[in-house]
């Protein structure tokens, strides 16, 4: 199953010798280093490995916005809650999505209660539940980067059954990634961008952080020694005083991306402004269902109305996590009222929430 | 019922998964059983693989295990629930350090099931409990209506006799202490979500599942001399719930060296394909032991000499600090904090 070529990228003998370059360059710099991903299974990469206890102290890895259960907003879980309550109908979605406490309830709770939700793999199979369950309304929950979009924009494009639609809560990252940059104070010295994502939208559209606003950024894979690469590329260029958008994971990501996909995506769906849980609204940071397709849109299939819903709950730090403003463990809740077991914020749901990731491998 | 006790109003599958949600619904059903141990024997607070009952005037007790058996697919890779039925109540009592004896067996059937698939899973069930040299003493069926049950379910108690100085629990383990496991772990889950409808994940990965009669029979004198301190068959929540269930229960840190943990390939490609964490998921044929240190080395020896122990490994040590916790070097060096699972494994999005 290994891919050839690919040995060294779990070799011990191989980590050693990039954290020994990454240490001799950081001593070279002398001064605190921070550096942030924005990809839920890097931080997963770099939790699993305990890389960060392989690290000199002077450099911090935050860790952004990169886990798509928790940036989806409670106002679209409650979308997929309430057409979740209708007879008749049944709701698909991926992972631990089910999990996350919206305004109320989470779709799990509702799926204890009697709600038909179903865990899926893929969008396509949700496709064979709607050919399978006709006089059903079979409504997908999408959500995810520009990751997962293809495969659903596919399904779409490829004339799904009429009984089939999707709650379109998908996110795009560039974008989220700007306002951060923005935001100054908090000073981010580099990027390790999430090499999922370049996978489909390729390089440029991760240029702008080094050419225009001069953070150096490498886009890095996802075994242990990808991401340590991908640090010691950004220390270097640190050192060096240079601004690049850098790729260390050139056997997966072409500079200029799936073209095939990214057609599919601009076929399907329109960039929106679009609101991130924890975040705000994010102009273009979101995607929704062209008007050619929106027989398949459940917006518009259901017109479902959300007045009130509520994103982070009273005392939780999920907000100021998700943009690496806080470490999980200075948030009062954390650990104390807030476990993976009874999760108050979005962050503790999710195995790529900061906050679980924290609470599962450190202390 | 006052609420405030248990985290949510109804019964979620991941109440049944091994972690802490389980925990929480056992304390929940034991908290107001006015007796809960004979005598001074090991009792349902112990939570351990089983209780005993100490015999006044005799130098061994009874050791009693109850265990339900539920699975999906009921024939999967490698086995079926017959075969599982036994092997869990024949590895619980060896995991107590008893000689098992007997089983008695219920059965409760959906109405429809047929007598084809019946009649596989009792014979394995039979087969499998000759082999383990145990009698089936005592049994009862019930028939379900259709759709009141899914297919089948077992349910099994296992009786066996152990000295009464054998002291082998999950409360037991010492600094110093190495930690063997007698074979790769997650077979037997990694096979069942392989297997799973949907999934079409094709490998020749079988079920560990079996019973540990051999490994038992070559250790008797280590379990006589208590050098053996703890054993616990990894079965839900894997590795990762057995080892923080003795690191809490005995006070201690576990420190694991993950390129010591036998896995098999298939069952890595299949958990990273998925997103699952493989120290999470079950193994139905396996122990694991906390040993005296000195005797370490020799007892691995005697688990290689037998058929189902060739792949048993020592993967790292009972230590003083950071207690209650279990930690693993990873692979590459770093450091990092193995949690009790929580629940239901699920895999990640992307």
């Amino acid at each position: 199953m290994e891919i050839p070529g690919t040995q060294h990228l779990r070799n011990k003998d191989f980590t050693d010798k990039v954290i020994k370059a990454i240490t001799k360059l950081t001593r070279e710099i002398n001064r605190k280093i921070k550096l942030m991903h924005v990809c839920g299974t890097h931080e997963h990469t770099i939790s699993k490995y305990g890389l960060r206890s392989l690290l000199p102290k002077e450099i911090e890895i935050l860790s952004g916005p990169g886990c798509p259960v928790c940036v989806c907003p409670a106002a679209d879980i409650d979308k997929a809650i309430e057409l979740g309550k209708r007879k008749d109908t049944i709701i698909t979605t991926f992972g631990d999505m089910i999990r996350v406490p919206a305004s109320n309830l989470s779709l799990a709770e509702l799926k204890a209660k009697g709600g038909d939700i179903r865990i899926v793999y893929s969008p396509h199979d949700a496709i064979n539940i709607a050919k399978e369950n006709p006089e059903k309304e079979v409504i997908f929950f999408a959500i995810g980067f520009e990751t997962t979009v293809p495969t659903i924009g596919y399904e779409i494009m490829s004339g799904p059954p009429s009984n089939f639609s999707v709650i379109c809560a998908h996110k795009l990252i560039p974008a989220a990634l700007e306002l951060l940059i923005s935001q100054s104070q908090l000073r981010i010295d580099g990027f390790i961008s999430p090499g999922h994502v370049s996978t489909i939208i390729g390089l440029k559209p991760f240029k702008i952080f080094s050419d225009a606003y001069r953070v150096p950024n490498v886009i890095a894979g996802f075994e242990p020694n990808d991401v340590l690469l991908g640090i010691l590329m950004l220390v270097k260029q640190i050192k060096e005083k240079k601004y690049e958008t850098l790729n260390e994971y050139t056997r997966v990501v072409k500079p200029e991306g799936n073209i095939k996909a990214q057609e599919i995506i601009s076929e399907v769906f329109d960039s929106v402004s679009s609101p991130w849980r924890g975040i705000g609204r994010v102009l273009d940071g979101g995607l929704s269902i062209k008007d050619e397709y929106k027989e398949f849109d459940a917006d518009k299939k259901f017109n479902i109305q959300i007045k009130k819903s509520q994103d982070i709950p009273p005392g939780c730090s999920c907000h100021l996590v998700m943009v690496g403003k806080l470490y999980p463990y200075e948030c009062k809740l954390f650990r104390e009222k807030c476990t993976p077991l009874n999760p108050i914020g979005p962050c503790m749901v999710s195995m790529e929430g900061t906050c679980s990731i924290y609470y599962k491998y450190h202390e | 019922m006052s609420m405030k006790k248990v985290s949510s109003s109804v019964i979620r599958l991941a109440h049944g998964a091994g972690g802490v949600l389980q925990e929480e619904l056992i304390n929940f059903i034991t908290r107001n059983i006015t007796y809960k141990r004979v005598n001074k024997g090991i009792g349902v607070e112990e939570l351990d693989d089983g209780a005993t009952i100490p015999l006044e005037d005799y130098d061994q007790e009874i050791v009693v295990t109850a265990d339900g058996h539920t699975v999906y697919p009921i024939f999967f890779p490698g086995g079926n629930l017959g075969i599982l039925s036994v092997c869990g109540a024949v590895n619980d009592l060896i995991m107590m350090g008893a000689q098992p004896l007997a089983i008695t067996s219920i059965i409760i059937i959906e109405e429809g099931f047929s007598f084809d698939s019946l009649e596989k899973i009792v014979n394995s069930f039979n087969f499998k409990a000759k082999e383990a040299n145990i009698a089936i003493i005592a049994g009862d069926t019930k028939i379900m209506p259709r759709g009141t049950l899914n297919e089948i379910i077992m349910a099994t108690t296992g009786i066996g006799l152990k000295d009464k100085n054998i002291k082998v629990l999950d409360s037991n383990c010492q600094v110093g202490d190495k930690i063997i496991i007698t074979g790769s772990i997650a077979d037997h889950g990694t096979a069942l979500i392989g297997s799973r409808e949907g999934l079409n994940i094709a490998s020749d990965l079988t079920s560990d599942v079996n019973i540990l009669t051999d490994i038992y029979e070559v250790l008797k004198p280590e379990l006589a001399e208590n050098i053996i301190h703890a054993m616990k068959d990894p079965t839900r929540g894997g590795i990762a719930g057995a080892l923080n269930n003795w690191a809490t229960k005995s006070n201690v840190s576990i420190q694991l060296i993950e390129e010591l943990i036998p896995i098999k390939k298939q069952v890595n490609a299949i958990c990273e394909m998925l997103g699952l964490d493989p120290f999470m998921i079950a193994s139905e044929g396996r122990a694991l032991m906390s040993v005296n240190p000195k005797n370490a080395k020799d007892v691995l020896q005697k688990i290689h000499s037998t058929e189902i122990g060739k792949n048993a490994e020592i993967i790292g040590e009972v230590k003083k600090d950071n207690p209650r916790k279990v930690l693993l070097k990873t692979l590459v060096g770093g450091t990092r904090f193995v949690d009790m699972p929580l629940g239901e494994p699920i895999p990640r999005i992307c």
